[in-house]
């Protein structure tokens, strides 16, 4: 007997503020105008996609202790924009990534239950945690969290909010004009949260929305941010696009969730994933190459390098061999606001092999960084993309993936028309949507409220966790 | 009947839930159940639009709606709950294309940065026609939903006490403004330069940290988000005494205030532009705004006959911190051509029952002022700013 045919998902990323954006092509537009958004959702509604994603910074990022120029720098508030987006489509899921330590539980539940409503049900929610003091400067509540306590935060936020979603049971409007009787539960919103991180009560002032709460998804890779995925996310926004490496990632992440009481088909794994479509598949692989070269500019693999060596390289020869200096150990002090910083763990090691590298393949600084990173994931033919797309997703390195074009906002238009149809063709991409809200696109279950009418108590989120895995 | 003035004067009206009566949303025409929609809010805006009104305001609050100023009520008969002002304009926003934007935004527990670019970016998907609201909140009830601060629960309104907590309330709404302009100004115009030659997507030299340093909090910058379409969207506050009225003088694009006669409109004014230029913004337009609630049918005898009953489903006479007027359009459109004439620059409507009040202030007042030759007949600007003939601001860390 064969497996059933799996079902593939497919999302889009706006493409944002990182190399991979080729803001120099004559076809790239605006990345801030709105034109260019609704254009983009547009395109993902057309190809019937599951949803649009939108990532976040607080930040403009710095290179030694200067604003970094050599990408597309300056991007619009996550929320206004996906709200505006409901506007113009109807059925897209509306992704936001939202961190969790720059604001406060009772805040962003009330955006994301208003997103929720003003989009019939869309709204799906990135959370992401951040420390750093750099970022904290632009914040009221100033500081930062030690590195150790930002998933205890997070944890607790996303707990926070849950409870703040739950506190409306979803039958309290009853609008009886004839009666008086606006509401029939005088208590509806009431929350009490007593924690390490947050100590709110009160009345949470949105009432229960279409999906009952927002798709959470999660990003982090550390094994504290599977973890806290598998417990609590509905999806991950992974990283891990490669065959191999996805299939290793989607074992280890879905053999975590049986210990929290959950299925395997309560998480879904969608890596980010970037593609380059050609007439043929030599042609896909020429144009491939060449945006790679447009994305690595000599001066853009000189900057990359530094987040590794820690040190100004600006005299050196991009064309020319690798710095035979070590990196400068201690805290990064010239790539700030950059998650990449964070990639290289143990520099000492990164850039022995990439030396190794370089002189084994006789590279420059610039071939090393167009062949080390920023490899397109699925290059070739209309046909061969659709195909590897499907084998992967068959093959259990991924429940679909998270398109991120290389151009502002026409980098969908030619998988939405020569991509789509193949996947439709082979009965594993739907070709119309068969329900309203997001958690139906992603075959999640509506959430109940753990806020039991009887006692009108919380669930203490932890300590339900807590009870399944024992 | 007066008709001293034809000068044209601004409309705006404030959207808040079914309307501002507590009974509005058991009138037939209110539609409670819709009040957690789109499409609710946007057939308001359309109808507003369809008005020529200048702009909408978007009530908003932390904490539920309550008949108590300070505290919550456990009340059942009326509205509670509400959308995020700021998320209900974004949604609207592109399904209009003349009229301004302004959701109500708390500056005691929110953030600058994150308001700074959620205006900037409203002001982007509305091309030019955003706005906000500055409030603040003194309710220790909403300061528990945040848990980062405690606010003294205010025990008399003449205490000294009371003044001070108000004194800072509005000290540090004034620092957020500050803080949300000049992150609006962090980014010069002309900084994205796409400079294929140099491979420089912007020039940092046109980026500039605001490194404001305040008593309440300091704040970094640049913005992540370049600066809006207006430059600077529209800035308003509502004001009832003097401490506000500094605020509206100093911080503001518009302020709107709540007169129950004419001298008392003048004497408001009067201290305004006073203030005004103390602060040496004389020379700087500033609109002045009286806010009315307003009960409008063609017959007189119908919109008191109205407020009666709505009255009698609340079981109280309505009051509010504005003057409530009854009566026809062309009464209303007589009492703001007088009220006008005090140095007032335009109107803040707030319709007693949404459903009703506003089409009557779109299909009534209008039409009633526009015969007067006192209201627009068209759009004459595609930005709120324009509207309001208000130039587009310098960007002051631009290099002169």
């Amino acid at each position: 007997m064969s497996k059933p045919q799996k079902q593939i998902h497919l999302a889009a990323h706006f493409p944002g503020v990182n190399n991979t954006t080729v803001w120099s092509d004559p076809r790239a537009g605006s990345h801030i105008e709105f034109s260019s958004f609704a254009h983009f959702a547009r395109t993902a509604e057309r190809a019937k996609f599951d949803f649009l994603f939108l990532a976040e910074g607080l930040r403009l990022r710095e290179q030694g202790g200067k604003i970094y120029d050599l990408d597309v720098v300056g991007r619009p508030d996550t929320f206004t924009i996906l709200a505006a987006l409901a506007a113009v489509t109807e059925r897209l899921g509306l992704t936001g990534t939202i961190n969790s330590t720059f604001n406060e539980p009772y805040e962003v539940a009330r955006q994301f239950a208003s997103l929720d409503h003003l989009s019939d049900g869309r709204s799906a929610w990135n959370v992401v945690t951040s420390w750093d003091a750099f970022t904290g400067e632009n914040f009221r509540r100033g500081g930062y969290l030690p590195q150790d306590e930002r998933y205890a935060r997070a944890k607790e936020f996303l707990a926070t909010t849950g409870e703040l979603f739950d506190s409306w049971q979803g039958d309290e409007i009853v609008a009886d004009q004839s009666t008086g009787t606006f509401l029939q539960d005088a208590k509806a919103g009431a929350f009490v949260h007593e924690g390490r991180q947050f100590d709110i009560q009160g009345r949470f002032n949105v009432p229960r929305s279409p999906q009952g709460r927002p798709v959470i998804f999660q990003a982090g890779d550390s094994d504290e941010g599977r973890e806290f995925a598998a417990s609590s996310a509905d999806a991950i926004f992974s990283r891990y696009a490669a065959l191999d490496a996805g299939q290793a990632f989607y074992t280890d992440v879905k053999s975590r969730l049986a210990k929290y009481g959950r299925r395997a088909d309560q998480l879904l794994i969608l890596p980010a994933a970037s593609f380059v479509l050609g007439d043929t598949d030599a042609e896909a692989e020429e144009i491939a190459k060449d945006v790679r070269r447009q994305q690595v500019s000599g001066a853009t693999a000189l900057k990359h390098l530094e987040f590794v060596w820690n040190r100004d390289l600006s005299g050196y020869d991009p064309e020319g061999p690798l710095p035979d200096i070590d990196p400068d150990l201690g805290e990064n002090h010239i790539a700030r606001g950059r998650a990449q910083v964070r990639m290289y763990r143990d520099p000492l090691a990164t850039a022995r092999e990439w030396r190794e590298l370089a002189q084994a393949n006789n590279w420059s600084i610039r071939d090393l960084v167009i062949e080390t990173g920023n490899r397109q994931n699925f290059v070739g033919s209309p046909a061969t993309v659709a195909r590897t797309i499907n084998e992967y997703v068959q093959a259990d390195a991924a429940d679909g993936f998270i398109l991120v074009p290389h151009i502002t906002p026409s980098g969908l238009d030619a998988f939405a028309d020569q991509v789509v149809p193949l996947l439709q063709e082979q009965g594993v991409f739907r070709t119309e949507y068969e329900g309203t809200t997001l958690r139906d696109h992603l075959g999640l279950a509506l959430p109940h409220s753990r806020l039991r009418s009887s006692g009108g108590t919380p669930i203490d989120e932890a300590a339900g966790t807590a009870r399944a895995a024992s | 009947m007066s008709s001293t003035s034809s000068s044209p004067l601004h409309l705006a009206v404030a959207l808040d839930g079914t309307g501002w009566h507590p009974a509005s949303w058991r009138e037939p025409v209110a539609r409670p159940r819709e009040l957690f929609t789109a499409g609710y809010w946007a057939d308001l805006v359309a109808e507003a639009e369809r008005g020529l009104l200048d702009f909408v305001t978007i009530e908003d609050g932390l904490g539920p709606q309550s008949s108590h100023f300070l505290d919550p009520d456990d009340r059942t008969d009326q509205v509670r709950g509400r959308l995020d002002a700021v998320l209900v304009a974004s949604r609207v926003a592109p399904l209009t294309s003349h009229i301004g934007l302004v959701p109500t935004v708390v500056a005691t527990h929110t953030e600058p940065f994150h308001l700074s670019k959620a205006i900037a970016t409203l002001d982007y998907v509305s091309t030019g026609r955003a706005g906000l609201r500055v409030q603040i909140t003194a309710r220790p009830t909403e300061a528990a939903h945040f848990g980062r601060r405690t606010i003294p629960r205010i025990e008399a309104y003449d205490a000294p006490a009371t003044q001070d907590l108000v004194t800072e309330l509005f000290d540090e709404a004034a620092d957020y403004v500050e803080v949300v302009r000049r992150l609006w100004d962090s980014w010069e115009d002309d900084a994205e330069i796409r400079d294929v030659t140099t491979g420089r997507f912007v020039d940092r030299d046109k980026l500039h940290y605001i490194d404001f340093e305040g008593r309440h909090f300091s704040v970094k910058g640049p913005s992540i988000t370049p600066r809006p379409p207006q430059g600077q969207p529209l800035v308003t506050a509502l004001a009832h005494d003097t401490v506000p009225y500094r605020l509206v003088a100093r911080a503001t694009d518009v302020g709107y205030v709540t007169p129950h006669d004419t001298g008392q409109a003048r004497a408001i004014v009067a201290e305004i532009r006073a203030e005004q230029e103390r602060a040496g913004r004389a020379a700087e337009p500033l609109h002045v705004f009286a806010d009315l609630v307003v009960f409008l049918d063609d017959d007189p005898a119908e919109a008191a006959a109205r407020r009666d009953r709505l009255d009698a489903l609340a079981g109280e006479e309505y009051r509010s911190d504005a003057r409530v007027f009854a009566g026809s359009p062309a009464q209303l459109a007589d009492l703001l051509q007088d009220f006008q004439a005090s140095g007032l620059t335009g109107f803040r409507l707030r319709p007693a029952v949404a459903g009703h009040d506003l089409p009557a202030v779109t299909r009534g007042l209008v039409p009633e002022l526009q015969r007067r030759g006192a209201f627009r007949r068209a759009y004459e600007a595609d930005t709120l700013r324009g509207l309001l003939g208000l130039s587009r601001p310098a960007n002051r860390y631009a290099a002169v």
